[in-house]
C-alpha cells in the first residue's frame, strides 16, 4: 500500500472511533430524555401511593413488542452481512427491517392511539401518548435512516471494511428497541389496572 | 455582493417564509380534518418549529449530510468562501473551530447585551414605587426574557470560549466533528431570535422558569419561548458531544489527561452536564407545549378534557418543577465551570507560578457537575414537594462547597508568593474571586432549610444568584476576552479603557448583588414590579436606586469594552505570539491564529503550569516538514 493509502486509512479509523463515541454519548443523552418520561410515568401513574395503569390492549402490546425484537434480528443480520461482503443478505435484512419498523409504527399509530384513550384524558392520556410517540418518533427516524442506507447500500456504497454508516444506523435501531424493551413493562405491565 | 447572498440573511428570510409555510399546512390540516381551519396555537407552535428547521437548511448547516443521504462523500472545506470577501465567513456555516468560536462569543455578547438591556427597563421601573412606565404586564416579560435571555448568552459565551480554545489547548488540529460544530452554533440563531419574537404575540409571564399552570394558561408567547429554548438545548446536546469527544480522542501525543491545561477540564465537567442533563429541560418544555396544544394533561391539575369524567384529572405542577430542575440546577454549573477554569487558567500565567493542586483542581471540576445533579430539589423547599426530600437535598446542597472550596485553596495558594501582575485580565480574575466569594458564603445560608424559608423567593435570592454569576461566568469571561484578544486578532486592547472598565464594573457589581441582598432582607420579593415604600424603614427605595445605579454603570462598562475591542482592532500596537509569556500551545503559534493552527504536530513533553521552574518545557512542536 502506497503512504498516500495508508494515511487515508488511518484518518477513515481514527474518524471511525470518533464516531463512534459520538454516537454512544448521544445515546447517554437520549437515555436522560427517555429516563425523564419514565419518571413522570410512575411519578404521575399512581393512586394513594400505588402505582397504577390504564387497561390497554395487551395482545397489541406483546405483538408489537415482538415485532420490534424480532426486527433488531434483522438488523443485526444486515450489519453481519456487510462486514462479510455479503451484498444480498445486506439489502434484504435492512428491507425486513425496515417492514418490520413499519408493522410497529402501524400498531402503535393506528391501533394504541386508536384506543379508547386519547391524549386530552388527563394523566393515563397525557403520558401514554407522551411515551409512545416520542418513540414513535425515534422508530419513524429509525426506518427512514434505514431506508436511506438501504438506497446507499443498492447504489453499491458500503463495503467489508468501511460501513460506518450500517454500523451506526444498526446501534441506533437496537438502541430504540432497548428503549421500549423499557416502555413497554412501564406502559403495559407494572401496576395495577384501574380504568 | 449582494446582501441577499449572505447565508444569514437567506437564513432568516427561511425563517420568515417557513413559519407562514407552517401556519398555513397547519390550517390546512386542520380544515381536511373537520376543524374549525385556523387556530392561532397550533398554526404559531408548527410555523415556529418549520421556520426554526427552515433556517438552519438555508443557512446551510446540513449541506454536507444531504450529500452524504445520497452517496456523495464532501471533502471538509477550509478557508474563507473563494466567491465572497472573507469577512462574509462569520455569516455562514464555516468550519473552522476558530471562526465559530468567535461566531458563538459575538452572538453571545450581543444576547447578554439585549438580555441586559431588558434588566435595565424594569430596574428602572423599580427606582419608585408605584408603576411608572412599564406596564405590570411588560415588566412580567422582561422579567422573564431577562433571565432567558442572559442564559442564552452565557451558554452561547461558554460555547465561544470552549470552541475556540479547547482544540488550540490540546494542541489538535480542530474538533472532532467539524460539521455538527457549525450546526451547534446555527441553532442558536433561529432559537433566540424565537425568544425573542415572542413579544411580538403576547409574551410569556411566568418568569424564565415558566412554571405551570401560569405557563399552561398564558399568552401564545410560551410556545415561541419553549422552542427558542429548545433549539439552544439542542445547540448544547451536540456541542458537548463534540467537546467530549474531541477532549477524549484528539489529544496529542504526550498530552495525557492530567497534563491538559485547566481550562479543558472544566470544559469536560460543563459538556458532561450539558449532554445529559439539558435533555430535561428540553422535555419539560416540551411537556408544557404538547399540553398546550394538545390537551396533555401532565402538569396543570385544572386542565378540563373531554375525557374527565372518564378518566383522573390532569396533571401535578410539582413534576415540572423537578424535570425543570433537574436541568436548571446543574446549569449553574455549565456556566460557572467554564469561568472557573478561566481563573485557574489565568493565575498561574500573572502569578508565574505553577497553580496549586493541579489534579485537585481538575477533579473538583467533575465533583462540582456530579454533586450538582443531586441538588436540584432545593429550588423546591417550599414548593409543596414531599418534605422528607427536604434535609437529603439540604445535604447534597451543601457538600457542593467541599470541591468549590478546592477552587478557591487553589486560587489563594496559587497567588502566594507569586510575583504577581496586574494587566486587565488578571484584574478581572481577581475581581471574579471576591464577587464568587460572595456568592459562595451566601450559598448555604438559602441551601439551609431553615433559612430558606424566610428568604425563599426574596431579593436575597436575586443578589446570591447574580453574584455566582458575575464571579462564576461574567468576570471570567471578560477576562478571557482581554486576554486571548491578542490570539484572535493579533493586536492589543488598550490597557487604560480595559483599566476603567474593570474598577468601574468591580465597585458596581459589589453595590448591585449587595444591595439587592439588602432589599431581599427588608422584604423585597423577586420578580415582583411594585413594592411597598415602607418596607425597611422607608430604606427599600434607596436601595433599589443604587441597584439601578450600579446596573446602569456595569453597562457602561460593557459598552467601554465594545469599543476597546473594535478601535484596537484596527489601532491596537502588535501583540506578538506570546504576550503574557503563558506556556500553553495556542500561545507558541502566530497570532492571530492561522487557518491551520499548528504548522507542525505538537508533543507534550512536560506538565503545564511549571512556570518559573528552570529549563521545563511543556509543548514542543516538531519544526514544519519533520515528522
Amino acid at each position: 500500500m502506497s503512504s498516500v493509502a495508508v494515511s487515508i486509512h488511518e484518518s477513515y479509523r481514527e474518524k471511525l472511533r470518533n464516531n463512534r463515541l459520538g454516537l454512544w454519548l448521544f445515546f447517554v443523552s437520549e437515555a436522560f430524555m427517555f429516563g425523564g418520561l419514565l419518571a413522570a410515568r410512575f411519578y404521575l401513574w399512581r393512586e394513594d401511593g400505588v402505582v397504577v395503569r390504564p387497561a390497554l390492549d395487551q395482545q397489541l402490546g406483546l405483538i408489537v413488542t415482538s415485532v420490534l425484537l424480532l426486527s433488531s434480528y434483522f438488523m443485526n443480520r444486515a450489519e453481519t452481512a456487510i462486514a462479510h461482503d455479503d451484498r444480498e443478505n445486506f439489502l434484504s435484512g435492512l428491507l425486513i427491517t425496515a417492514f418490520l419498523g413499519l408493522v410497529f409504527l402501524a400498531g402503535v399509530v393506528i391501533f394504541e392511539w386508536g384506543g379508547h384513550i386519547k391524549p386530552w384524558d388527563g394523566v393515563f392520556g397525557a403520558v401514554l401518548f407522551g411515551m409512545t410517540g416520542m418513540h414513535a418518533l425515534h422508530v419513524l427516524s429509525g426506518v427512514i435512516f434505514i431506508l436511506i442506507i438501504w438506497w446507499n447500500g443498492r447504489k453499491g456504497h458500503f463495503s467489508a471494511d468501511r460501513h460506518w454508516g450500517v454500523e451506526a444506523c444498526a446501534i441506533y435501531w437496537h438502541y430504540v428497541d432497548l428503549v421500549w424493551i423499557f416502555f413497554y413493562p412501564a406502559l403495559y405491565l407494572i401496576g395495577r389496572v384501574v380504568h | 455582493m449582494s446582501l441577499f447572498s449572505l447565508p444569514a440573511v437567506k437564513g432568516l428570510i427561511a425563517q420568515i417564509l417557513g413559519t407562514i409555510a407552517g401556519m398555513a399546512l397547519t390550517t390546512v390540516i386542520r380544515a381536511l380534518m373537520g376543524l374549525p381551519a385556523w387556530k392561532a396555537e397550533p398554526a404559531w407552535v408548527v410555523g415556529a418549529l418549520l421556520g426554526g428547521v427552515a433556517f438552519l437548511f438555508a443557512v446551510g448547516a446540513f449541506d454536507d449530510w444531504l450529500q452524504w443521504m445520497v452517496g456523495k462523500e464532501t471533502p471538509l472545506r477550509h478557508g474563507p468562501p473563494p466567491d465572497r470577501p472573507a469577512w462574509t465567513r462569520y455569516f455562514s456555516v464555516d468550519y473552522n473551530h476558530k471562526v465559530i468560536g468567535i461566531q458563538y462569543t459575538v452572538w453571545g455578547l450581543f444576547l447578554l447585551m439585549a438580555g441586559g438591556t431588558f434588566a435595565l427597563a424594569f430596574r428602572t421601573e423599580l427606582l419608585r414605587s408605584g408603576m411608572q412606565f412599564l406596564g405590570l404586564e411588560l415588566f412580567n416579560n422582561f422579567i422573564g426574557l431577562h433571565g432567558i435571555v442572559m442564559i442564552g448568552g452565557i451558554l452561547l459565551g461558554v460555547g465561544g470560549m470552549a470552541n475556540y480554545l479547547v482544540p488550540l489547548m490540546l494542541g489538535a488540529e480542530d474538533m472532532a466533528f467539524p460539521r455538527l460544530n457549525a450546526l451547534g452554533f446555527w441553532f442558536n440563531v433561529p432559537g433566540a431570535l424565537l425568544i425573542l419574537s415572542s413579544l411580538l404575540v403576547g409574551g410569556w409571564d411566568a418568569g424564565w422558569t415558566g412554571y405551570p399552570p401560569l405557563s399552561a394558561r398564558g399568552p401564545i408567547g410560551y410556545q415561541l419561548f419553549f422552542l427558542g429554548v429548545y433549539f439552544i438545548g439542542l445547540s448544547s446536546i451536540v456541542g458537548a458531544v463534540n467537546l467530549l469527544v474531541t477532549i477524549l480522542h484528539m489529544r496529542p501525543k504526550g498530552m495525557s489527561l492530567f497534563r491538559m491545561p485547566i481550562f479543558v477540564w472544566g470544559v469536560f465537567a460543563t459538556s458532561l452536564i450539558q449532554l445529559t442533563a439539558t435533555q430535561l429541560i428540553g422535555l419539560s418544555f416540551l411537556m408544557v407545549l404538547v399540553e398546550r396544544t394538545l390537551g396533555m394533561g401532565f402538569f396543570d391539575p385544572g386542565l378540563a378534557g373531554p375525557g374527565k369524567a372518564l378518566l383522573e384529572g390532569g396533571g401535578d405542577p410539582i413534576l415540572f418543577q423537578h424535570l425543570f430542575w433537574f436541568y436548571s440546577h446543574p446549569a449553574v454549573y455549565i456556566f460557572i465551570l467554564p469561568g472557573l477554569a478561566v481563573i485557574g487558567e489565568l493565575l498561574p500565567v500573572f502569578a508565574r507560578k505553577p497553580l496549586f493542586g493541579y489534579k485537585w483542581v481538575a477533579l473538583s471540576s467533575l465533583a462540582i457537575a456530579l454533586v450538582g445533579f443531586l441538588v436540584w430539589a432545593h429550588h423546591m423547599f417550599v414548593s409543596g414537594m414531599n418534605p422528607g426530600l427536604r434535609v437529603p437535598f439540604m445535604f447534597a446542597t451543601l457538600l457542593v462547597a467541599v470541591p468549590t472550596g478546592v477552587k478557591f485553596f487553589s486560587w489563594v495558594g496559587t497567588i502566594w508568593g507569586g510575583k504577581l501582575h496586574f494587566p486587565t485580565p488578571m484584574l478581572f480574575v481577581l475581581g471574579a474571586i471576591s464577587v464568587f466569594l460572595i456568592g459562595g458564603l451566601t450559598g448555604p445560608i438559602l441551601g439551609t432549610v431553615p433559612t430558606n424559608m424566610p428568604l425563599h423567593d426574596s431579593y436575597f435570592v436575586v443578589g446570591h444568584f447574580h453574584a455566582t454569576m458575575f464571579g462564576g461566568f461574567v468576570f471570567p469571561f471578560f477576562a478571557a476576552l482581554y486576554f486571548w484578544y491578542p490570539k484572535v486578532t493579533g493586536r492589543m486592547y488598550n490597557e487604560t479603557l480595559g483599566k476603567i472598565h474593570f474598577w468601574l464594573m468591580t465597585p458596581a457589581f459589589w453595590a448591585q448583588t449587595l444591595g439587592q441582598m439588602t432589599v431581599g432582607v427588608m422584604g423585597m420579593r423577586r420578580r415582583i414590579a411594585d413594592y411597598d415604600p415602607a418596607l425597611g424603614n422607608g430604606m427599600i427605595q434607596a436601595g433599589h436606586v443604587v441597584i439601578t445605579i450600579a446596573g446602569f454603570a456595569i453597562a457602561f462598562g460593557v459598552l467601554l469594552m465594545i469599543y476597546n475591542f473594535i478601535r484596537s482592532a484596527e489601532v491596537g500596537k502588535v501583540a506578538g505570539s506570546n504576550p503574557w509569556r503563558s506556556r500553553s500551545p495556542e500561545w507558541q503559534i502566530p497570532s492571530p491564529v492561522p487557518e491551520h493552527s499548528f504548522a507542525a504536530p505538537v508533543t507534550v513533553v512536560g506538565e503545564p503550569y511549571d512556570y518559573g521552574l528552570a529549563g521545563s518545557t511543556y509543548v514542543r512542536m516538531a519544526a514544519a516538514g519533520d515528522d
